[in-house]
């Protein structure tokens, strides 16, 4: 189950974007979502949907992937759209009816919420789509680094992120593991009510625990055997560096988030 | 002086109960004298138990000697000043090859140790593309260490260990989770570092197959060295083997035990084909 999820994966495909810095891409999408909440009307969602489009297609991620990802928030999704179109006052009534009342203003809050949130996660899934986690951990350990200087372990927090996430499929396999395990011995985790299908978690849960543990504790023992000590002195394999593109897309950026603002004064 | 010499070397691991009292002593490893020269390939044979591991993390500064001194190409490991320096000279391999992996790409975790160490970025790259070409795996250096065997795993263990430039690679029972296709491709691997790299090569196992490839055996039992010797010499010695839990390679034990039978074979063979040679040329 945990494998079907496609948000948040790496895709692995030669493209202008995957070549892009990761810092440009984090702080792209960090605006990308502010610029979301700034627009108010139809033409800013239109230009907020162009440059995603260019964007998707600059990056080659096939648009079927990215549909996939969308999956596991559409019950988030239609939660929201639903709310926005019972709960908006304003507006010509639509359809009176008992206590459901649905107005002009709330069809359009309605859509605009759908299309915002969709944007929205289709916008930062394309980071993680088109940058490894190590270059993203990377990314934010240099461009965080500035709290080092009020005592913020930068670089500590940044390796304990890369371990987490290369460790992610380890557990994932080893949960799958653990399962079948209680399942041949007779466990049931599919019938019952809430409590006690929260409790049939327990008998996974210990074990996976602790051989996390364990397996931290190995994994201290190795970083240890090969030298670590801490970010001090630390060189790296694959530096990040500034090139031109970098600076062309901030540029390009920076003209995108100036139009996103200036669209909140069209009459539209 | 020798590449590694060990002097009295014992330690102790202490259990404290939850008054902070000492609840138990544990003594792993007990008076070990021992010395290994620079190229060597020494294997340390020894029951679960028997103070192998712990002698291992003591060759890489991992652990320290209660009583006794360790000296890794002249450094003594008590002093914190060496730390680095005799961790660059040692590299260790682990057994669970999952949890020795750092990185999330081949490449990265190769070049882990070499960052920790502050090589410069293109030396780094040079040095990653040779070692992962020493153990035969340049072709998966840009893929995810999730998608590889047990035995390219520890292949890609070893690489990280190469690349700092070790003068001595320790494998604590690193073949034990593999396949024996898995367990083939390392030993090879190993043997072939150690012969054409001179790279001291330190061998913790309980696969007496993997010893017979050794300049030396060391044989431990319950903290103490008790055997050493060469492969022939060591594994001739069934009785007392034996005595300490430990197995023959299958054709020594055969062969012991066709002696015991009347037929006289000599008591060293180690390899099925030593074996075959002897057998055709009895009548």
């Amino acid at each position: 189950m945990l494998r079907k999820i496609t948000i948040g994966q790496y895709y692995s495909i030669e493209s202008f974007i995957h070549k892009l810095d990761p810092r440009v891409k984090l702080f792209a999408t960090l605006m990308y979502v502010i610029s979301l909440f700034v627009v108010n009307n139809w033409a800013g969602y239109l230009l907020g949907a162009l440059a995603l489009a260019v964007y998707i297609r600059a990056s080659k991620v096939p648009l079927s992937f990215i549909m996939r990802g969308l999956k596991p928030i559409i019950f988030l999704l239609c939660f929201s759209v639903l709310f926005n179109l019972f709960l908006t006052d304003g507006g010509k009534v639509l359809i009176s009816f008992w206590i459901i009342k649905i107005t002009t203003e709330g069809v359009k809050s309605a859509f605009f919420m759908g299309i915002r949130l969709i944007m929205l996660i289709i916008g930062s899934s394309i980071m993680t789509y088109t940058t490894t986690p190590n270059q993203l951990t990377d990314a934010m350990e240099k461009s965080l680094g500035f709290l080092n200087k009020v005592k913020v372990p930068v670089h500590e927090l940044a390796m304990m992120m890369s371990i987490a996430l290369r460790f992610i499929p380890i557990l994932v396999e080893e949960t799958d593991k653990i399962m079948k395990a209680q399942l041949a011995r007779g466990a049931n985790f599919e019938e019952g009510n809430l409590i006690q299908r929260a409790k049939a978690m327990v008998p996974i849960l210990v074990p996976l625990f602790i051989s996390a543990f364990r397996r931290a504790t190995d994994l201290a023992l190795a970083m240890e055997a090969r030298c670590y000590h801490g970010g001090d002195g630390r060189t790296k394999m694959k530096p990040l560096k500034y090139k031109r593109c970098d600076y062309m897309m901030y540029a390009a950026f920076a003209i995108y988030f100036a139009s996103m603002l200036g669209s909140r004064f069209l009459p539209l | 002086m020798s590449f590694i010499k060990l002097l009295k070397l014992v330690h102790n691991y202490v259990t404290i109960d939850e008054d902070g009292e000492v609840e138990e002593v544990n003594r792993a490893v007990d008076g070990v004298d021992a010395e290994i020269n620079e190229g060597e390939f020494v294997a340390i044979l020894g029951h679960n138990g028997s103070g192998k591991s712990t002698l291992a993390k003591h060759l890489n500064g991992l652990l320290f000697p209660d009583e006794g001194t360790v000296w890794i190409g002249g450094y003594d490991t008590k002093e914190e000043e060496n730390l680095l320096k005799i961790r660059q000279t040692t590299g260790m391999v682990f057994q669970n090859p999952d949890n020795q992996i750092i990185g999330s790409i081949v490449e990265e975790d190769v070049a882990f140790g070499l960052e920790n160490i502050g090589v410069e970025t293109e030396k780094i790259w040079k040095r990653v593309a040779e070692s992962l070409e020493a153990v035969g795996m340049t072709a998966y250096r840009e893929q995810s260490p999730n998608r590889l065997s047990g035995g390219q795993k520890q292949r890609v263990a070893i690489a990280g260990v190469m690349a700092m430039r070790p003068k001595c690679i320790i494998l604590d029972e690193s073949t034990a989770m593999l396949d024996p296709v898995g367990r083939k491709e390392v030993i090879q691997t190993i043997s072939q570092l150690n012969k054409e790299e001179g790279i001291t090569v330190i061998l913790i196992t309980h696969y007496m197959e993997e010893a017979v490839c050794a300049d030396r055996v060391f044989v431990m039992h319950e903290g103490h060295l008790v055997m050493e010797g060469n492969p022939r010499e060591i594994f001739s010695q069934v009785e007392t083997l034996k005595s300490y839990h430990l197995d023959v390679p299958q054709v020594t034990e055969l062969a012991y035990e066709l002696n015991k039978e009347g037929i006289m074979l000599p008591s060293d063979i180690l390899t099925v084909d030593e074996m075959v040679d002897i057998l055709c040329q009895l009548d």
